[in-house]
Parts: C-alpha cells; structure tokens; sequence
C-alpha cells in the first residue's frame, strides 16, 4: 500500500470498525482503519460482552442467529474463541403476568420461523440459577446464547486484521471527508488519504460522519453503565436479565460479577467524556439483588460510562449511504452491537465489493433516519 | 447536614487543623474519616493511649496529637467515623457509606486531606503470608497494643522504618535486624540541602540520628546498604535473601518481614476528579499541582497534608489550617482566633517543611523499586508480574490500553499497588520521564462498596 492510499479507508476502531477492516483484508482490499484515541476506547472496551440472540428485535432475529454460529467458530474466524462462554441467556420472569408477557414474546417469535427462545418453567430455572430468588416464575431462555470477554475480543479482531495486512492508526482524527476523482479523499489532522470506499464505524459518532458527506440523520447516544464485582465463589452460568428491571446480570470467568442493563450514565459527545451516575446504578444493583440475595455483601470494585450510538428506532445502520456513493455504514448498534460484529463486517465487505449482501439489511438502511 | 458549606475527607492533623479553623469561624463542615476514631495514621488511638504506657512508649510527638483530637472534637463540625467516600463526583456529589448508611453529600467546598500511603515496593515473595508493611505493623502497635512476640526483620528505608523500630523496642519488642535498604548519599551534599534548616532542626537531627544508633546497638543485625531483596518461601514466608553493599548474598531465616520504602501521597480521590498532576522527582512520587492555599485544578477542591505532597503531620496541620483560611476567605467568613492568620501560618509551615529536601535525598528510594525483575509480581490482585506486563507493553500504548489487555490495577486495590509501577515500567520501555506518564485512570468507586450499599440509594426494588 502506498502511504496516503488505500482501497477503502475505515472511520472508527471499535469491533464493528475492526470487522469490517478484517473483512475487507481478507478479501484482498488495502485497508486502513483510523481511530481518534485508541483500539476499543469506547463502546467496544465498555461492553458486557453479552452473546445475545435473546429477546431481539425480530428485525434482527436472523442476523444475530447468523452471527452467534461465527462465536461458535471464533477461533478459526481471529485465532482466538475471544472468552466466549455459552451458559445461555435467561429473561427472568418475577410475576405470572411477566410470564405471560414472555409466552406472548415466545408465540410471536415461532409464528415468524424462529425457534432460539424456549420458555422454562421455575424448576428448570432454578436447576440453571440455584440461587435465584424464590419469587421468580420462570423465565424465556436463549441455551446456545452467552458471554464473551471484551479485551479479548478486541485484542483477537485488532490481531487478526493486522495480521491480514490492515493499517490501523490509533490517535488520528479523521476532520472531513471530500469527493476524489472516483472515490473520496480522507481529510485527517495528520495527512489525507485518497481511497475509493470509506467505511463510517464510528458508533456514537456515526451521525457526524453522516454529516461529512451530507447526510443528516435522526441520532442520539447511549451512556451505559457497567459495574464489576470483587470475585466469588457461587457459579452463575447463565446471562440474566428480567422483564420489568434494567439489568443484565452474569459471572465473567474471571470470577467478577459484571451488572449492566442499560441504565444511563452522563456524557458530552463533544469532549467525549462520561460519568458514573450511582444514583442511577443504584437500581441496577438493586434489581441484582432482588434476583440474587446471596450476593448483597458482595463488593462493587469498578464502574463505568460506555459511550454509543443509539437509532430512534434502536435498530442499527447497516449499509451503503443513500447519498454519497461509496460510502458505507455500520454504527448505530444502540446498546447490542456486540453479538453481531462477526457477521456485519462481512456484510459490510460484501456490500462494498460486490453492491449487495446475501442477508437482508433492508431493515438498516440509512434512508429511514434521514431528515 | 446534607449541604455542608465545606466537606473535608479525612480527620487527620490536616483535615481536623482545618475543621477546626472553618468551624470555629462559622461555616457548617462536615468531617468523613474512615478510621473509628480522629487522628489520621500519626495520632491513630491517641485519645485512648496518651497518658498510658504505650502512648509514652509510643512518643512525645504522637502524644502531642491530643490537643488537636480534643479541639476537633469540641470546634462543631459534624464528624462521622468509619465512614467511606466511594465517590465525589465533578459538581461535588459525594457517596459516603458509614454505620448511618449510604448519603450523598453536596457540600460547597471540598477539603481532601487523606493523606499518605506506603510506596508499593514490589520485590520477589512480597505477596507471601508473613510479609506485611511497616505501617500496617504499626497500627497494630497503636491499636490493640499487640507487640510481636518474636523479634521482627525490618527491611527497607524511610523515617518510618526507623520510628517503627524504636517505638517497638520502647515497647519491650525486638529487632532480630535491620536491612537497610537506603542508597548511601554523601553527607556533605544533603546537609547543604539542609541549609540553615540544620541549625533550627537539630533537635529533629538529633533525634533521628539516636534512632540510627539505637538501631545499630539494639537490633540484632543491622546491614546498611542491602539491594536484591527477595523473600522466601513457597506458601509462607520462609526467610529473606539479599545483596550488601560489599556484594556478598546473604541468607536469614524468619517468618516475619516487614517492609516499608517510603510514602506517597494518596492521590486516588484527586485523581479519581481529574485534577492535575506532576511527577516530584525529589519526592520520587506524583502529587498535585496546587497553589500556596493547596487550591487545585478543580476549582471548588483543596488539597491539604501530606496528600497535597509528603510533609509529614506539623507541615499537615499548617496547610490543613491555609487551606481553611482560604476557605473562609471565598466564603465571606473570617477566622476566630486572632493568631490564625495567613502569616503565622505560613512562617510555620515554613519551617515545618525546612527539613524536608534534606529528609528525601536522604531517604530517596533505590532505582531498583521502580524496576523490579522479571520475576516479581507487580499487581498483587490478578497476580500479574513484570513480565507479563513487558509482553503486553509491546504492543500497547499507555496504561490505560495496558490495563485492558492484562487486567492489571483492575482488582480491588483499584491500582494503588500496581499504578505507580506500571508507570515505571512504561517509562523505561518507551524511554520516558515519569513527568511524561499518566498512571491509570481511576474508574470510581473510590473505595469498594458492598453491593447493597448501593442498591440502599435506589428509590424502588429493595428487596429487604
């Protein structure tokens, strides 16, 4: 590759970015990657790494199904299975109308061909989670579901595409984005770069490269938190969250207990800084606890502020621009970006390289969010 | 008194010197310490031991502390013991955990004077049972009373070292030896940093210097100049091998070591807010960068003590005190007391702090703490040791990134023991000036909270 030049030219080095850039390497294109701090800064160093095809919106049933068989294969995709761990994914039920309101789920989502999610009645939970609260009913569990660990997989994808041959520039900013003579010239605060695709990863960022190239959308961001417990002893296999709760509940296999959930933290999009609000994070350790008395003397050690893109709809953006050829999306995950990162980089690559993917991403396409 | 005027952390000499100034002139403070009692790690139990055997045994200047306990506990500031600060957040939010609970405190000012803590000097077999600090074996000395019944090994370098081996021996305990691990400096360079301090401290000199030749006379070994410390041992500590000075390795047999290299300001709360920091080579150590009121980069944050950089507990008291006058000053008040005023406390800190550049070349740590070998684990809570971080360093940038790749500094500890380490090791391999290397970022909370703690602050889903 010569310097300044490249087949297609990556905006952002959270996973989906990284994906992408594997994706394209390994198909033969020069690639580079350009991210303002470092690999896994935000979203993709902040997640909790849940491997969920649980609950999802239907629109997105059949890509996350697609992509949890590539974390069955992880190691062949990256070198490494990146801590998968598949315990199953549990939505806890803690009412008979919760219960219903997961039959009802679990009806709809077999009326559309799907058959990952199966009720369990309150023994079968209790067999998978022996210390969860008595007044739980049952639950709607994803088995083949799970949880990876983050830095690995990060680590594993940063690898792979090096590996391949992708330029990645860590602590570049990428400040305008021009049309070339076929293609598009890459503006940064340290040099431009001429390429004929760029690819927009930039997660809560998504919306301003939009705007580089003249295409505004509707777009917010999400400040999720993360707390990490002190190791202990008890086995939680499975990923929890409930009906009627924020949480997201699961033992890493370092031991720690990683809560989660959603609940939202403070953040400026403009320094790019977060803040832990406890106040907020108090009710995801109360839901734990509501779940798992056995853990209330357990020890929180670390929290955090993630920072990512979230779509008025909370369906990602997957796909070429509607304005500006060349250029294609993949940012937007709102929260559950995770899982899928194996296969859209794929779809990304296949978009770019051959105008189409064999999936249906019609549900992702930019023009939706355009104002 | 959930909106202080003024909220300071710590009840040591400088967080209850400026209590008592802020209080005494009117504002409504609120003192947080996590000890059961005030007194900070210098006067720690004073109120119960002074007047006995052991406060006697223990010190005129610890007993000294009295007078300051007492007036704090009479000036009218709201003081709450045991209690943690897990989190202040940038508009002052403060999280405290305490026998009352959980609270958020929003008060107008913060003090933050939580003081010291001992250098994390990592040496091989330092995690094994039967290694501890000396500060942690002298809260044991001024706690339960409890005086080791065998004759301990001390090795290491630091004030602390010493006072802790003569207060051990006025106690009836024993010092099997004394490894010192203090580099050798000329005399005559660091009594020329001394200056003119020598003639108004040579009582302090003095006193130092009785404590050096007590050691010698009354330890049962005393080795000067010790470097390659290793403890021994497979589950426990075994015994202790080094290096002297003359280059002969040696071997001890013992179950007891303690070590102590120093101390440092505790900067996890300053840092944990952002506020800046700088590396003081003299100190070896980071502290904050602060005005002469202790006023930092945040603008409604004071640091004070030994956490605003090492001065020891007279120096504490003087800047606990300007930074209350300061203080008063923002807030419209004026002092109580006729003497306290800018002036008389800045002559004294002056001269509480004339012994000081003397004190750290003296004491002024080995190269060797700040790159241990290979083999010595450096994050004590996952276990890493130097050469798991090197690998990673290869293709890591900073810290932060390091931390993620290896988890270190992710454990309980929150970094406390391994931060400065790894900033070391960063510096060498990148070949860079401490000055230009951050340590971890502190992700909150401050302190581990026990999960019901927090759960205590939601409005709804208490299952209890």
């Amino acid at each position: 590759m010569k310097a300044g030049q490249a087949t297609t030219a990556v905006i952002g080095g959270g996973l989906h970015g990284l994906a992408c850039a594997l994706a394209l390497v390994q198909r033969g294109q020069d690639v580079v990657l350009f991210e303002r701090s470092w690999i896994g800064r935000r979203a993709s160093g902040a997640t909790a790494a849940g491997v969920r095809t649980l609950w999802r919106d239907p629109a997105e049933i059949a890509l996350s199904l697609e992509a949890l068989e590539r974390w069955y294969r992880m190691d062949a995709l990256v070198g490494d299975d990146c801590g998968f761990r598949a315990g199953g994914q549990i939505k806890v039920a803690e009412s008979h109308a919760e219960m219903e309101a997961l039959a009802a789920r679990s009806a709809r989502t077999r009326d559309l061909g799907f058959h990952h999610e199966e009720l369990i009645d309150p023994r079968e939970l209790r067999r998978l989670a022996p210390m969860i609260s008595e007044h739980c009913v049952g639950g709607l569990i994803a088995r083949r579901d799970g949880a990876a660990d983050p830095h690995r997989t990060i680590a594993a994808f940063r690898g792979a595409a090096e590996g391949y041959g992708a330029v990645i520039r860590e602590g570049i900013s990428v400040m305008a984005l021009e049309p070339d003579a076929g293609g598009w010239r890459v503006v940064t605060d340290a040099g431009n770069w001429s390429v004929r695709h760029v690819v927009n990863a930039a997660g809560a960022w998504g919306g301003q490269v939009c705007r580089m190239v003249g295409e505004a959308i509707r777009f917010g961001y999400k400040a999720s938190m993360v707390f990490v417990t002190e190791r202990v002893q008890q086995a939680f296999g499975p990923v929890f969250s409930t009906v009627g709760r924020p949480l997201s509940f699961k033992q890493s296999s370092q031991g720690t207990l990683v809560v989660g959930g959603g609940i939202q933290g403070w953040a400026d999009l403009e320094k790019g800084s977060t803040q832990v609000d406890f106040r907020a994070l108090a009710r995801g350790a109360a839901a734990a606890q509501t779940l798992f008395p056995a853990i209330r003397n357990v020890q929180i050690v670390r929290a955090w502020t993630g920072l990512e893109g979230k779509t008025p709809d909370l369906l990602p953006v997957i796909g070429p621009s509607a304005r500006a050829p060349g250029v294609f999306h993949t940012f937007g995950f709102s929260g559950h970006g995770f899982e899928l990162v194996p296969l859209v980089g794929e779809i990304i690559a296949d978009c770019i390289m051959h105008g189409r993917s064999h999936y249906d991403i019609g549900a992702f396409d930019v023009a939706r969010l355009l104002v | 008194m959930l909106k202080p005027d003024l909220l300071i952390v710590g009840a040591g000499p400088a967080g209850m010197s400026a209590a008592i100034v802020a209080a005494r002139a009117g504002l409504k403070v609120v003192v947080v310490d996590e000890q059961p009692t005030p007194g900070g790690q210098i006067w720690r139990g004073v109120e119960a031991n002074a007047g006995t055997s052991r406060g006697r045994a223990l010190g005129a200047q610890y007993c000294s502390g009295l007078a300051t306990v007492r007036a704090f506990r009479e000036c009218g500031a709201v003081y709450w013991p045991s209690t943690r600060v897990w989190q202040i957040e940038p508009t002052l939010g403060t999280y405290v955990t305490g026998p009352g609970g959980t609270r958020v405190i929003t008060p107008r000012l913060v003090l933050i004077a939580t003081g010291a803590q001992e250098r994390p000097a990592p040496l091989r077999g330092w995690t094994l049972a039967g290694v501890m600090t000396v500060g942690a074996a002298q809260i044991l000395l001024k706690n339960p009373g409890s005086v080791p019944s065998e004759a301990v090994w001390i090795a290491g370098c630091g004030p602390l070292a010493l006072l802790y081996a003569h207060q051990l021996v006025r106690m009836g305990g024993a010092v099997a030896g004394f490894l010192d691990t203090r580099p050798s400096t000329p005399l005559r360079e660091s009594l020329r940093l001394a200056g003119r301090a020598v003639l108004r401290s040579s009582g302090e000199l003095a006193k130092g210097a009785s404590w050096y030749a007590e050691l010698r006379h009354r330890a049962g070994r005393y080795v000067p100049g010790v470097v390659d410390l290793q403890a021994l041992g497979t589950d426990r500590l075994e015994g202790v091998r080094y290096r002297t000075a003359a280059g002969r390795v040696e071997e001890i047999r013992t179950s007891l070591l303690l070590i102590h290299e120093g101390v440092l300001p505790e900067l996890h709360t300053v840092r944990s807010l952002g506020c800046e920091i700088q590396w003081d080579a003299g100190q070896a150590a980071y502290r904050p960068v602060l005005n002469e009121w202790g006023e930092c980069s945040h603008p409604d944050i004071l640091i004070a003590g030994d956490a605003a950089g090492i001065g020891g507990a007279e120096a504490a008291v003087h800047r606990g005190r300007l930074s209350a006058l300061r203080i008063l000053q923002r807030l419209g008040k004026v002092a109580a007391e006729p003497g306290m005023t800018e002036e008389n406390c800045r002559t004294a800190l002056a001269r509480a702090l004339a012994l000081r550049p003397f004190l750290d070349r003296v004491f002024r740590p080995r190269g060797e703490i700040f790159a241990p070998d290979d083999d010595t684990i450096v994050c004590r809570c996952e276990e890493l040791r130097v050469r798991d971080l090197r690998a990673a360093l290869a293709g890591s940038v900073g810290p932060n990134q390091l931390k993620a790749f290896t988890r270190a500094g992710m454990g309980p500890c929150q970094g406390r023991q391994c931060g400065l380490t790894v900033a070391a090791l960063i510096a060498a391999a990148e070949g860079r000036q401490m000055s230009d290397v951050q340590p971890f970022r502190v992700r909150p909370p401050l302190k581990p909270v026990r999960l019901c703690d927090l759960a205590g602050l939601a409005d709804e889903g208490l299952s209890s």
